[in-house]
């Protein structure tokens, strides 16, 4: 009995490395997403600036696009704000959010706060589409095709590395 | 040649890091002097061989030596020298090196300064600090070689994250892995006597000034990351509950608590078992949290490249390292004993709640970092755990700990009755709860979570002064210089310590409680009050910088219609890596900051449309990091007390000795 009171650490920790090692084996950033090479999953939802009006996946058939998941709340989302509002600067291709589980006010707030990159924001307040898409977690970014096929999903915040060496040369090519 | 050299100067490490730990080791089991003897030289060459590599490392970076990958992943021929030195640790690999760099210091530093310890434990914690090298050289050289070469070399390099080219940057990880790893040093006397069987008051107080003086690093290291976080990430947060912060933030609790339980079980030789285990929870959580920013199983501000293969290599090190210590801690904790008993009202408890407060605040910190990796993990869903969870949980479990924070000192040890203590500290309560209660209608608003703060913080204040004076009225001597005198310096830095607290307090709680942030679209020459301060934009001017372009505005501020300060803000983009920067300009004050950046340009003409602008007054928000740098600074004051380096010559004080001592102190 003793003996098993000083190994309640010694137990926590090694159910703790089980975790880690699940986790390891799920990194965000390595395993590439399934969803790569198939339709885009479908939606319509409303926009968050006009809430009157809805925006489908379909509407977007014939361009080349970038599918954004953003929320008001996620820390990381401010470190790649910058480099969207560069990119929608530049006019390369059309950046669409997608305003993940949050309240439209306190986005459209951060929108106004921090700029707006977005060609229309939608609002996925419940996170299904999240789930369609198979979002790990806010900030996530797709790129879909003229055919409505996803091509590229980046995990976690835009790099400029991740911009300039991926993304926008397949955009480019994409775009042909 | 030079990156060759310092490759070699590593494997030459790693080879005596191996003699080091196995060596001395078994001359200690063996009772063997001539191998236990070993570990002094052992220590030094390794740090010498580690230092030569780094500071290859070093020449490479200000040397512009593209054909390193490293170098041309990390610097620019453009980047200003200072950079280029500080880039040496602003990669993946480099920090490591600064870890094992730092982990040698701190092995070299006991090999001198512990002369007077006792041949088996010095041998055995040499020992174990050599096996915790092993296994970060093995690191370094097998998947995280920073000498590799990049043939053909790159014309230019690929320039330092500019987010790290700061001032505050330069010193932020220094001064941190001294905290992270210093703790090693707490760990490994730990690990010697678990495995020596002698845990007695000597062993704490040998412990005590080496993981006091982690804790002060670390503690200055922490204050520096949020203070960059506040200056360069431009929306004015001091603090984001990011993995990263947390995973320097649950050693630094876990060292708190580990301070206090090391200074109980010195002077009365009780909760040995529990303090054992904080000193291996303190260094396992710094390891830990090497592995959540190395390995990528958590997403995070601080993105770095990441690698399966390292993710792998770091887990089953943390297996090994933590398992093995946990599992000895299982298997001998129980020989070592509890020590003599105290009642429910003394000193002791009121530390051993705070202790535990402090391990929940731990823990809780813990699972909110590691909640969406075990929700995963389970196939329960994927969510991100925010600011309002650290919210919810952190202030309920620190709040009663502050409290005790008060009256801890005052409280005597083993039996302290409740009525005493009550007439004792009757004043100083009084004094904080109507202050706190008055102060806040002085200053503008009232909210009970402000009045709350201002009384924790009150509360060490009246609680320290009632302390003193106790402690001065008991001295025998005449005069108050003599009276002052008679005190030690642990003594004072323990009331600087938690003076710092006080202060810390003070500025989160009024920063909180009456910050105002303004973000407004401003047209050149428009202008917005916030507070008794008029900010007027005059547009903007582009310039170059040494490796960058930037945009600054120029924002006027008056009061009473006088000009008192012309601010500049700067947008800044960098050439090498073409990287947008954020640059605060921030008038700072005792008061307060004025604290003014510029967000997007909301014309196409950037210079002359108009810009979305950000106002903040953050009052008193500099007394955070003033507060952190007092804790620190009472840290290196109690480490400096003569008794530290008069005790070590006393080889044998028994744990009885030490509490009668006390007990005539009182």
């Amino acid at each position: 009995m003793k003996t098993f009171r000083w190994s309640i650490p010694l137990a926590i920790f090694v159910v703790l490395i089980a975790f880690l090692w699940i986790g390891l084996g799920r990194d965000p950033r390595e395993v590439p997403s399934p969803l790569i090479g198939k339709p885009a999953p479908a939606f319509r939802l409303t926009k968050l600036h006009t809430p009157n009006e809805t925006l489908a996946a379909s509407d977007l058939k014939g361009k080349v696009w970038l599918l954004n998941v953003w929320a008001s709340w996620c820390v990381s989302c401010r470190t790649e704000h910058p480099l969207l509002v560069q990119l929608a600067k530049s006019n390369i291709v059309p950046v669409y959010g997608l305003d993940y589980k949050d309240d439209p006010q306190a986005g459209r707030d951060w929108l106004a706060k921090n700029g707006d990159p977005y060609t229309a924001s939608i609002v996925d307040r419940d996170g299904r589409v999240g789930i369609d898409y198979g979002v790990y977690g806010v900030p996530e970014t797709f790129l879909i095709d003229k055919a409505g096929t996803i091509r590229y999903k980046q995990i976690g915040p835009i790099t400029p590395e991740a911009l300039q060496e991926k993304i926008l040369p397949l955009v480019r090519e994409l775009q042909q | 040649m030079i990156p060759e050299l310092g490759h070699f100067a590593l494997i030459l490490a790693l080879l005596v890091a191996l003699a080091q730990a196995i060596l001395p080791l078994v001359g200690a089991a063996f009772d063997q002097p001539r191998l236990m003897a070993l570990a002094r030289p052992a220590a030094r060459a390794q740090f010498l061989l580690v230092a030569l590599a780094f500071g290859c490392l070093a020449a490479s970076f200000v040397a512009n030596d593209f054909s390193v990958q490293n170098v041309a992943s990390n610097s620019n021929s453009e980047l200003p020298l200072h950079y280029r030195v500080a880039a040496t640790w602003g990669s993946h690999e480099g920090s490591l090196l600064l870890w094992t760099l730092m982990l040698s210091g701190w092995t070299l530093a006991v090999s001198i300064f512990s002369r007077n310890l006792p041949q088996a434990l010095l041998a055995r914690v040499v020992s174990v600090m050599g096996l915790v090298s092993v296994g970060f050289l093995l690191f370094l050289l097998f998947t995280s070689n920073p000498f590799e070469r990049l043939l053909p070399p790159a014309p230019e390099g690929r320039d330092l994250n500019p987010l790290l080219q700061d001032p505050g940057m330069v010193f932020h990880p220094p001064l941190l892995y001294m905290g992270y790893v210093g703790f090693s040093v707490a760990f490994s006397f730990a690990i010697a006597a678990l495995i020596g069987g002698r845990l007695d008051a000597t062993w704490a107080r040998w412990s005590r000034p080496w993981t006091t003086v982690a804790w002060a690093f670390l503690t200055v290291g922490i204050a520096l990351g949020s203070g960059w976080a506040y200056y360069t990430l431009g929306w004015g947060g001091w603090w984001f509950w990011d993995p990263v912060e947390n995973a320097s933030f649950m050693p630094w609790l876990t060292g708190t608590a580990l301070i206090h339980s090391l200074a109980v079980t010195e002077k009365r030789g009780v909760f040995r078992s529990w303090t054992v285990l904080l000193a291996i929870l303190a260094f396992s959580l710094s390891l830990l949290g090497t592995f959540l920013v190395r390995s990528g199983v958590l997403t995070s501000v601080h993105a770095f490249a990441t690698d399966p293969a390292r993710g792998i290599f770091i887990l089953a090190f943390l297996a090994l390292v933590i398992g093995g210590s946990l599992t000895l801690f299982a298997w001998r904790a129980g020989a070592v004993g509890l020590g003599g008993g105290f009642e429910l009202i003394s000193r002791e408890s009121s530390l051993l709640a705070n202790n535990i407060l402090l391990v929940v605040a731990m823990a809780s910190v813990l699972l909110g970092t590691l909640y969406p990796l075990f929700l995963d993990a389970l196939n329960l869903g994927k969510i991100s755990v925010g600011l309002p969870y650290f919210d919810a949980v952190f202030y309920p479990l620190l709040a009663p700990a502050v409290f005790l924070m008060g009256v801890g000192p005052v409280t005597r040890w083993r039996n302290a009755p409740l009525p005493e203590l009550a007439a004792r500290l009757k004043w100083a309560l009084a004094v904080a709860i109507v202050t706190a209660l008055l102060l806040p209608w002085v200053l503008g608003r009232w909210t009970p979570l402000i009045a709350l703060g201002l009384f924790l913080a009150l509360w060490i204040v009246t609680s320290t002064i009632v302390n003193l004076r106790q402690r001065l009225q008991s001295s025998h001597r005449r005069g108050l210089l003599a009276k002052l005198a008679a005190n030690s310096t642990s003594y004072y830095g323990m009331l600087l310590a938690h003076l710092g607290v006080a202060v810390f307090i003070v500025g989160v709680t009024l920063v909180k409680g009456y910050e105002s942030e303004q973000d407004v679209r401003l047209d050149t020459g428009g202008s917005v009050t916030a507070g008794a301060y008029e900010f007027r934009f005059l547009g903007v001017t582009p310039g170059p910088g040494p490796n960058y372009r930037a945009l600054t505005g120029t924002v006027e501020v008056r009061k009473d219609g006088q000009l008192i300060e012309t601010l500049r803000p700067e947008k800044r983009i960098y050439n090498a890596s073409g990287q947008p920067m954020t640059i605060a300009a921030i008038s700072t004050g005792i008061l307060g900051d004025r604290y003014v950046s510029l967000g997007e340009p909301l014309a196409n003409d950037d210079v002359r449309g108009a810009w979305g602008v950000r106002i903040y007054l953050k009052p008193f928000v500099d007394w955070i990091w003033v507060g952190a740098f007092i804790m620190a600074l009472g840290g290196f004051l109690a480490v400096s007390d003569r008794r530290y380096r008069l005790a070590v010559r006393r080889r044998d004080a028994p744990a009885s000795d030490a509490a009668a001592s006390v007990a005539a102190a009182e």
